[in-house]
């Protein structure tokens, strides 16, 4: 078969041995694809075990939960390209993200304590109670490490841990890969650098290369 | 008392071989091709890339985005099971010494996961005593090892790009892919300053195999470590394994923890024990024949916890060097920024699951302060995101000036953070070096004599520490790294290491490269196997794993295992059919 056929079965998955079932599902996007109960990658008992022992358990407080929405959808918020990291569910990323990495969890729970108590003292209410106004100032004064005033060190290290999780927790959904314009993670034939990209770095393969690189019959 | 006996299998087996990693997936495979009656012992589960897949999986399927876990220390996505620790199976260590021993108990074992860089030893990897006078030459040379070499090429499949390198022998390549584009940036610089560069060699099929209509094609999706679902990269389940089974000729017996390798009165090996992970039983199957492939270290353990009364110290180990040479490959790495990358345009940049080119070792060892080499690995590029994806933007957006052309203060939030993500996404890149130690008698495992895991079987203790060898080479490879990413108009973004820690050196065990356990010589006081990977003390006991590694040279052992293994199982045929074992 050639290789375009041969991609084209990939992507389709109908033949053969050369399918897999998960290659159909994997390459549609899951909203179009009636997804099987559980998880959709290959679990061990082991791992299907812990997993739905950490599902059930709960973390953070709402009161908490409402300071993560709130401080992730500052860090990330809605623009032209894409939603906010609210909309990608970062903060249930977070929620279990610490229950999976117990080492994030004194330091998110100490954080957000942080957080309030600050507020308390500057602007006698908790931070999701604070104006934007305030909560300007006080993300304004924790947010950029490098000329943060040594007395709110530690709000900076919990800004840069929840900074961390939400830029991952959001770029690593469906809204934020998309929103990245990562092109991959399909079935497709490698032939190297797209011609306008080398023009645009003054690069070129050279002969030898061209020579002995793979390829295709169609 | 519960009832506690041990059963026997009634099947009287020619070869019983331990372990379905390259080794034994490769012993298994030209065994059957032979017709040889045949039981495969696996401590872990049955796998198959086809039916267990993380392939072409999305980031948000893992419910932790792929991040690292006790139970799959590479993430969620990776293919192998286990890692540097498992529950109930611990090992310990001597001295305060280091080792950190990476399991993976599973079929196919950590051929699952591994990088697929298959390079051959060169001449020189055989005879570095010649040359520098540490360690030892093996019995072999090159030329014994060649042919097999040829025959793995052809059998599993290599791409890569005819060179005539003195100490970096071609093999029978498939085409190697293009370089993605910091790779050609990479390959510029690096000419510059006289570091060759040249296409890499993996273990994946970028034409399909003629006459193997089991395996497909690559389509570039850059997850080799995942597992395969068209079987188009190397991995002793899916290549080896599966056609062994197929044969008809293997029974494969998952989740059997080898125990004792069983001996007669004659001191002949006539089979093994373990014990059934599932129901806890203990189990005998018995062979003419026993090949251990459980890894370098599982299989200096089962050899020393094979005491008999006429082996006090454990099973070939007359030499009282089982365990001992125990050694890695040394590792370091560094990370570069690439500031004319950002604001890249998008494109499917995946390739291959690995670098499409990679340094060999270039200089001449006589001219520099430390005997052996390394050679250079590269990574970069649009990656597909994963847990860690951003994390430490405060270290970047600081540095340099956004898509606005202004440098803003560090970390920040907001909308404008949201564009840093976007813009200096796929403008990092980084390199590793992987080296070769020198074998030492002084570097080793033996079993802990207070230490049983959780089958009551006997542990590891590890005793190793690097010398002044390999922490120069670590710096020399550091200082290559600063050069090269300088070079390249980049920054280095971490890796700057020192003196204060060996220049980064990886902790032994890390590069998952451990060999020399078993090694093979023709003096039976110095050496654990022969040529062939048969003991000396015990005539049908075969070791197919790194252990009979002599030296491990500056290339991965998987070609030389597989390679080793394919020459052991015909030498192994040859001695039944005249019926000296």
């Amino acid at each position: 078969m050639d290789r375009r056929k041969y991609l084209k079965t990939l992507a389709v998955g109908t033949v053969g041995t050369l399918s897999a079932p998960a290659l159909l599902s994997s390459c549609e996007s899951p909203n179009e694809v009636a997804k099987p109960a559980g998880p959709s990658i290959d679990r061990t008992p082991a791992e299907l075990a812990h997993e739905a022992k950490l599902m059930g358990d709960k973390f953070f407080d709402e009161h908490e939960m409402k300071t993560i929405a709130l401080l992730a959808d500052l860090i990330i918020p809605r623009d032209d390209v894409s939603g906010s990291a609210t909309d990608a569910k970062v903060p249930d990323f977070i929620e279990f993200i610490v229950k999976d990495m117990p080492r994030h969890q004194v330091p998110m729970r100490g954080g957000l304590k942080w957080l309030d108590v600050h507020c308390m003292k500057h602007h006698s209410q908790a931070f999701i109670n604070c104006s934007e106004a305030q909560q300007t100032e006080v993300l304004d004064a924790i947010a950029f490490p490098e000329r943060a005033q040594p007395e709110v060190q530690q709000g900076v290290a919990f800004f840069n841990l929840m900074r961390d999780l939400t830029a991952t927790g959001f770029f690593t959904s469906e809204i934020g890969l998309k929103d990245l314009g990562y092109q991959g993670n399909r079935p497709n034939q490698w032939d190297g650098v797209p011609a306008d990209v080398l023009a645009q770095y003054g690069l070129a393969y050279d002969a030898r290369t061209l020579d002995i690189s793979v390829k295709y019959d169609s | 008392m519960p009832d506690f006996q041990i059963r026997k299998n009634p099947k009287k087996y020619e070869v019983c071989i331990v372990g379905s990693g390259a080794g034994g997936g490769m012993a298994a495979y030209m065994l059957a091709q032979a017709g040889v009656k045949v039981v495969l012992l696996e401590a872990g589960p049955m796998y198959d890339p086809r039916k267990n897949v993380t392939q072409l999986k999305w980031p948000w399927e893992s419910l932790r985005r792929g991040a690292s876990t006790p139970f799959r220390h590479f993430g969620d996505f990776d293919a192998a099971y286990g890692g540097w620790e498992l529950e109930g199976e611990p090992y310990t260590h001597k001295n305060n010494t280091q080792f950190d021993w990476f399991r993976s108990r599973m079929l196919g074992g950590r051929t699952n996961h591994w990088g697929r860089i298959s390079l051959r030893f060169g001449p020189k990897d055989f005879k570095r005593k010649s040359i520098d006078g540490l360690g030892d030459d093996w019995p072999i040379g090159y030329s014994d090892v060649a042919p097999y070499y040829d025959r793995v090429d052809q059998l599993i499949g290599v791409f890569g790009s005819t060179e005539h390198l003195p100490n970096d022998p071609d093999s029978i390549f498939l085409p190697p892919p293009k370089p993605r584009l910091h790779e050609l940036m990479i390959k510029e610089a690096a000419t510059k300053i006289n570091i060759p560069v040249i296409p890499s060699r993996l273990s994946i099929l970028t034409k399909p195999l003629p006459n193997n209509t089991d395996r497909g094609a690559c389509f570039y999706c850059a997850q080799c470590n995942r597992g395969c679902t068209v079987y188009g990269d190397f991995s002793s389940s899916s290549v080896l394994v599966n056609p062994a089974l197929k044969s008809g000729h293997v029974d494969l017996i998952t989740n059997a923890m080898a125990r004792e390798i069983l001996t007669d009165d004659s001191g002949l090996a006539t089979g093994v024990s373990y014990v059934d992970k599932n129901d806890l039983q203990e189990y005998e199957v018995s062979a003419r024949v026993v090949i251990l492939a459980a890894s370098a270290c599982e299989s200096a353990r089962l050899l020393l916890n094979s005491k008999t009364s006429r082996f006090p110290n454990g099973l070939a180990n007359s030499s009282n060097l089982v365990g001992r040479y125990l050694h890695d490959s040394t590792g370091t790495s560094m990370g570069g920024f690439l500031p004319s990358l950002v604001g890249r345009k998008r494109y499917n940049e995946d390739g291959v699951g690995g670098m499409h080119v990679y340094t060999p070792w270039w200089l001449d060892n006589k001219k520099l302060d430390f005997p052996r080499g390394y050679h250079i690995e590269y990574w970069g590029g649009m990656g597909m995101p994963g847990y860690g994806f951003g994390f430490g933007m405060q270290n970047t957006n600081g540095k340099f000036p956004g898509r606005d052309g202004h440098v803003r203060p560090a970390g920040g939030y907001g909308a404008s953070l949201k564009d840093d993500y976007r813009y200096f996404y796929g403008a990092s890149f980084g390199m590793a070096g992987r080296g070769e130690a020198v074998a030492r008698e002084d570097n080793y495992c033996e079993i802990d004599p207070n230490t049983v895991d959780k089958y009551g079987i006997p542990v590891l203790r590890f005793h190793y520490k690097w010398s002044e060898f390999e922490v120069k080479q670590a710096r020399h490879m550091k200082e290559t790294f600063q050069e090269l990413i300088e070079k390249m108009g980049a920054i280095v973004t971490w890796g700057k290491d020192g003196a204060e820690n060996d220049y980064g050196l990886e902790t032994p065990g890390r590069i998952i490269h451990e060999v020399g356990t078993t090694r093979m010589g023709s003096d039976p006081k110095k050496s654990v196997v022969n040529e062939y990977n048969q003991a000396h003390d015990c005539k049908n006991l075969f070791v197919v794993d790194g252990g009979p590694f002599v030296s491990q040279a500056d290339k991965n052992p998987t070609w030389t295992i597989l390679a080793l293994a394919m020459r052991a199982s015909e030498y192994i045929m040859e001695e039944m059919k005249k019926q000296n074992v």
